[in-house]
């Protein structure tokens, strides 16, 4: 049981990461990283609510009936997502403000979904909690990955303090606009999962279709 | 003790029967939104203070905000009682002495006793009815009037902007301009929180020459060798219905329907 928690808390931070082997909830991590505190509070946001649906899916998965299956997992995601909307707004409401739609939208954000079909209708609530817990910090781990490089690079800082001074303000740095747009999100997602794909190659996948050499000698 | 037992029964017999029964599944789907509406509801409810509290401190930092009297090291709420908050009627422009701590504008919009409902000639800022008064917030100093901040709103894309606009003490000059609430597209009407563009409203001047009102946000940029810049601001690119909407707003309520009595007023007493 122990061992089976670690691996399913462990195992999603690079091994099967969320974002960058089985490519989900991409859109938020291009939306919420372009400073490092939003995607912090993001990445809490989903973490909790990853963990707690899926617990509370799972407690009464032998009693979902499979025709309405998904309309109960959204229910509860949505209603856990509520929650810390309002919890936000209360508590951290500068940063609620920034975040705006995306808390909201983490209803839609397929990791927690996915989680909740793939591994808590199967499984036990506490190994699905925690598969929750593992899944959500894997998508912490890129979302921070990439709040890092956007902001540091899109505005010469880090969680908000100075780390390069910016040419506009009277440094030397002159910032890489792009960084604060959302494609610049895409190219390190994508440089990411390049660098993960090279260090363990078990990852890359198997190409769809290969293009078929046809020789002269050939009949076809 | 029988009955227990007999709820017990019931419970089981539900939960014994086949999941894809539909009987069950009604019975399933009920108890799971009667769960889920009350856990919602009850945090609704529970934070709904502490979220009040919250939106009244960010819209007087806004206030300080617009007028460049932020000071992220001081408290907003005593920064705040540097402002003297006094309600308008509208109509005539006269100070009302209603108590303002008390007056809620955005809930007298919606009731008829204290509101008009515009014509669609009048209603550029798609607001639907105006309250009758308004609040303003003063700044003096020696008793004279150094800036005024007048809350405006009005229709963008997606939503309704809520914000605020400061004028100088010759109730021409704009100070800044500032949204604090609206749910436009991030990124592009979104850039209406943009420092950069609410940089260029100060000093835009909202009267001509001949006392009529002239202020636009335009397509592209503002040609500044062009006579007449100094009424015209850049419009969002990408936003043209956003940059529409404030535009319109700022009229509304600049003009005769909005602030403008109240305005020419003061002016007059300032001469």
């Amino acid at each position: 049981m122990a061992n089976a928690i670690k691996s399913s808390v462990v195992d999603p931070l690079i091994d099967n990461n969320p974002i960058t082997l089985q490519v989900l909830g991409v859109c938020s991590a291009l939306a919420v990283t372009t400073n490092m505190t939003a995607a912090l509070i993001m990445s809490i946001a989903l973490t909790t609510v990853t963990a707690f649906s899926s617990a509370m899916i799972s407690s009464i998965r032998n009693h979902i009936p499979s025709s309405i299956r998904i309309i109960v997992q959204m229910t509860i995601i949505a209603s856990l997502v509520i929650i810390v909307d309002q919890l936000l707004k209360a508590y951290a409401y500068d940063a609620s403000k920034q975040l705006s739609v995306f808390v909201g939208l983490i209803i839609t954000n397929c990791i927690v979904l996915g989680r909740a079909e793939a591994f808590a209708m199967k499984n036990p609530p506490v190994l699905s909690f925690f598969d929750g817990i593992g899944n959500g910090l894997g998508y912490s781990l890129i979302l921070m990955i990439v709040a890092f490089f956007r902001e540091l690079l899109g505005s010469g800082k880090l969680f908000g303090h100075v780390v390069i001074p910016v040419a506009n303000e009277g440094g030397w740095y002159m910032p890489n606009g792009l960084m604060l747009l959302p494609p610049s999100a895409f190219f390190v997602i994508g440089l990411i999962i390049w660098l993960v794909r090279s260090v363990k190659r078990e990852q890359i996948e198997s190409a769809d279709y290969q293009i078929h050499q046809v020789h002269r000698t050939e009949v076809l | 003790m029988a009955d227990t037992n007999k709820n017990k029964g019931m419970i089981a017999s539900i939960l014994g029967l086949p999941n894809d029964d539909p009987k069950k599944t009604i019975i399933v789907a009920f108890l799971l939104c009667l769960v889920c509406s009350i856990l919602v509801s009850t945090s609704a409810v529970m934070f709904k203070p502490k979220q009040i509290a919250n939106k009244q401190a960010d819209i007087k930092k806004n206030i300080l905000a617009v007028t460049g009297l932020l000071d992220e090291s001081s408290d907003v709420n005593t920064l705040f009682e540097q402002f003297e908050v006094k309600i308008v009627d509208l109509e005539t422009g006269e100070y009302s002495d209603i108590d303002p701590e008390s007056y809620d504008q955005r809930k007298a919009s919606g009731d008829p006793a204290q509101s008009i409902k515009l014509s669609q000639q009048q209603d550029i800022a798609n607001i639907g009815r105006r309250a009758n008064l308004a609040k303003v917030y003063l700044l003096k100093e020696d008793d004279k009037i150094k800036r005024v901040v007048l809350p405006i709103h009005g229709y963008g894309l997606w939503s309704t902007l809520y914000g605020f606009v400061s004028l100088e003490s010759n109730f021409n000059s704009i100070g800044g301009l500032q949204f604090y609430s609206h749910a436009e597209t991030p990124g592009l009407g979104g850039e209406v929180d943009n420092p950069k563009w609410r940089k260029q409203w100060q000093g835009k001047k909202i009267f001509n020459d001949a006392g009529e009102l002239e202020i636009e946000v335009i397509r592209g940029h503002v040609d500044y060798q062009v006579e007449g810049s100094e009424h015209k601001v850049d419009g969002l690119s990408g936003a043209t219905l956003t940059s529409r909407g404030v535009s319109h707003l700022v009229n509304f309520w600049l003009g005769d329907d909005g602030f403008g009595p109240y305005l020419k007023k003061m002016s007059e007493a300032e001469k």
